[in-house]
């Protein structure tokens, strides 16, 4: 018997473009939209609502829809970062399931490579933790990486297993001809590359690109209007769930994230367990923050996400548990350096049948697809979601 | 060759912008003490400092000097910058867990629940960091 869903994802559209030279932000807002709309067989006007992060130019998603000419009677800009598309699924979702909008937007666009480069944002002094890390030349790799040491200290992961986690990313991206990344590497190559922030190489580093992403969620009903051609083909939004960590006024635990949390409410809501699930993407924004994130979803215990990683189990056709088939942020694509998007898109295309073929997991039918935003060893918010097959 | 810091060898520090509840803090680094809040209802210490207790929701916070003594709890050498540098989390003898720096030492030495105490480095604007040296064995 088929399983109930609030929502179906009806469109989904990669940016091909990696280093955007010549576009405006809101243009790869604009591109993306009309890819993921023309991939689900509908129109702007169709669209009622628009969901959008912080990073989109203007307040909220307002100047966007403007440029775009949409007009919405639903609207959500909630900001967490690089988790913030997993959220906005859900949130889309759920406005849909509430009679809200019928057909959600949800876009992702950024040019951090054309961009200047500067140290994380200044929140100002409204904000009360800054002062308590900017002075110490806190960055975002030396603040994964502290994290990466406590797990080192307490279950003996090694740079070898952190580093099978590129490699495994890297075996998919040669298959993805958009990938900024596309040569395969070994453990070797990784940890031989250059200490960043000990105990992290610059190969256990993503990717810095431009590009972007879009999602078009739709009810059951507009899913069902669609044709055949394109009902066949709309993904079931299964579960979802969020979570924010933080340093827990000063009790400080680096060696999970809000994935506990987040996916323990996206599993319940799906009615699934990790068992079930046949391919996972997951924001690596560094190898750690997968390697953590394995852990807290469920697919191996606490502390022993090092062996599970290792051997080539992540990549897909040699491992019990292919990860981020498109390469991933490690060699694909890091959009506007928020990882969420992609990972939602390429988790659509696994369960569409549509993946490259050379990493398409046979009869793919429930893949999770997670997001980790902020900073993980001082506050993050943990998105899950739990996508199905049509027929799933 | 093993990265270390002494003399003049430390990076730029960002000057703090404390918000109005964090400024005693600031006040007590410049005069080189380590300053935490404490619940006067719970008993509680919490950091970052807050004039609202996160325990139990409190305004009856106050301030009080730590021993400025503690152990690492994680810590990682900044090695891709103009000046190597290791920022660190401190388990304070306190109960609570800073952001800092370790200086003063050999970095390839350094180890998680390594000792170490509070040194305050003065830097621009007035303001002085509570950065962590190893105790000497």
């Amino acid at each position: 018997m088929a399983r109930p869903c609030k929502a179906y994802i009806a469109g989904a559209y990669e940016h091909p473009t990696r280093h955007a030279v010549e576009q405006s932000v809101a243009q790869l807002h604009a591109e993306v939209a009309r890819g993921a709309l023309a991939d689900a067989g509908l129109s702007k006007d169709d669209v009622d609502g628009y969901f959008c992060a912080g990073d989109a130019p203007g307040l909220g998603g307002l100047s966007m829809v403007e440029y775009m000419g949409l007009d919405v009677r639903y609207t959500d800009s909630t900001d967490t970062g690089g988790s913030a598309y997993v959220v906005h699924l859900g949130h889309a979702a759920e406005a849909i399931a509430a009679g809200k909008c019928s057909v959600a937007l949800i876009t992702l666009a950024g040019r951090p490579r054309m961009a200047a480069r500067g140290p994380l944002p200044d929140y100002g002094n409204d904000t009360p933790d800054i002062a308590f890390e900017t002075p110490f030349n806190q960055n975002i790799v030396n603040n994964y990486a502290m994290a990466a040491m406590r797990h080192r200290h307490e279950y003996g992961t090694t740079a070898e297993q952190l580093a099978w986690i590129k490699v495994a990313a890297s075996h998919h991206a040669q298959h993805n001809e958009h990938a900024m990344r596309r040569e395969v590497v070994t453990v070797e190559d990784v940890v031989n590359s250059p200490m960043i922030a000990d105990p992290l190489h610059r190969l256990d580093c993503c990717v810095i690109s431009d590009g972007g992403g879009a999602l078009v969620v739709v009810s059951p009903e507009i899913a069902k209007s669609l044709g055949a051609r394109h009902w066949d083909r709309c993904v079931k939004v299964l579960g979802q769930g969020e979570a924010v960590k933080h340093t827990d006024r000063g009790r400080i635990d680096l060696t999970y994230t809000g994935g506990v949390k987040s996916a323990a409410i996206a599993f319940a809501e799906a009615n699934l367990t990790p068992a079930d699930i046949d391919m996972v993407t997951i924001y690596d924004s560094f190898t750690i923050t997968v390697l953590i994130t394995l852990e807290d979803l469920g697919f191996c215990e606490k502390g022993q996400g090092g062996r599970f990683v290792s051997d080539g189990n992540l990549i897909s056709g040699v491992g019990k548990l292919p990860f981020n088939t498109d390469g991933g942020g490690l060699c694909n694509n890091h959009p506007s350096n928020r990882g969420s998007m992609t990972k939602i898109i390429e988790a659509t295309r696994q369960v569409r049948g549509e993946a490259h073929p050379n990493v398409q997991v046979p009869d793919c039918t429930f893949a999770l697809a997670h997001g980790t935003g902020g900073l993980i060893a001082t506050r993050l918010c943990s998105a899950t979601a739990i996508l199905g097959r049509n027929d799933a | 060759m093993s990265a270390q810091n002494s003399g003049n060898q430390y990076p730029d520090y960002p000057v703090p912008n404390p918000a109005l509840d964090a400024q005693p803090f600031w006040d007590g680094t410049a005069v080189g003490k380590l300053l935490l809040k404490r619940c006067g209802d719970c008993g509680e210490t919490h950091y970052y400092p807050r004039a609202i207790c996160p325990h139990c929701f409190s305004s009856e916070t106050e301030w009080y000097e730590a021993t400025g003594r503690g152990t690492i709890y994680s810590f990682s050498v900044m090695r891709r910058a103009p000046v190597p540098y290791v920022i660190a989390y401190v388990a304070l003898e306190e109960g609570v867990t800073m952001m800092t720096n370790i200086v003063d030492c050999d970095f390839d030495a350094l180890a998680i629940d390594d000792e170490v105490e509070v040194v305050f480095h003065p830097i621009d604007g007035g303001f002085s960091l509570p950065l962590f040296t190893p105790v000497a064995a």
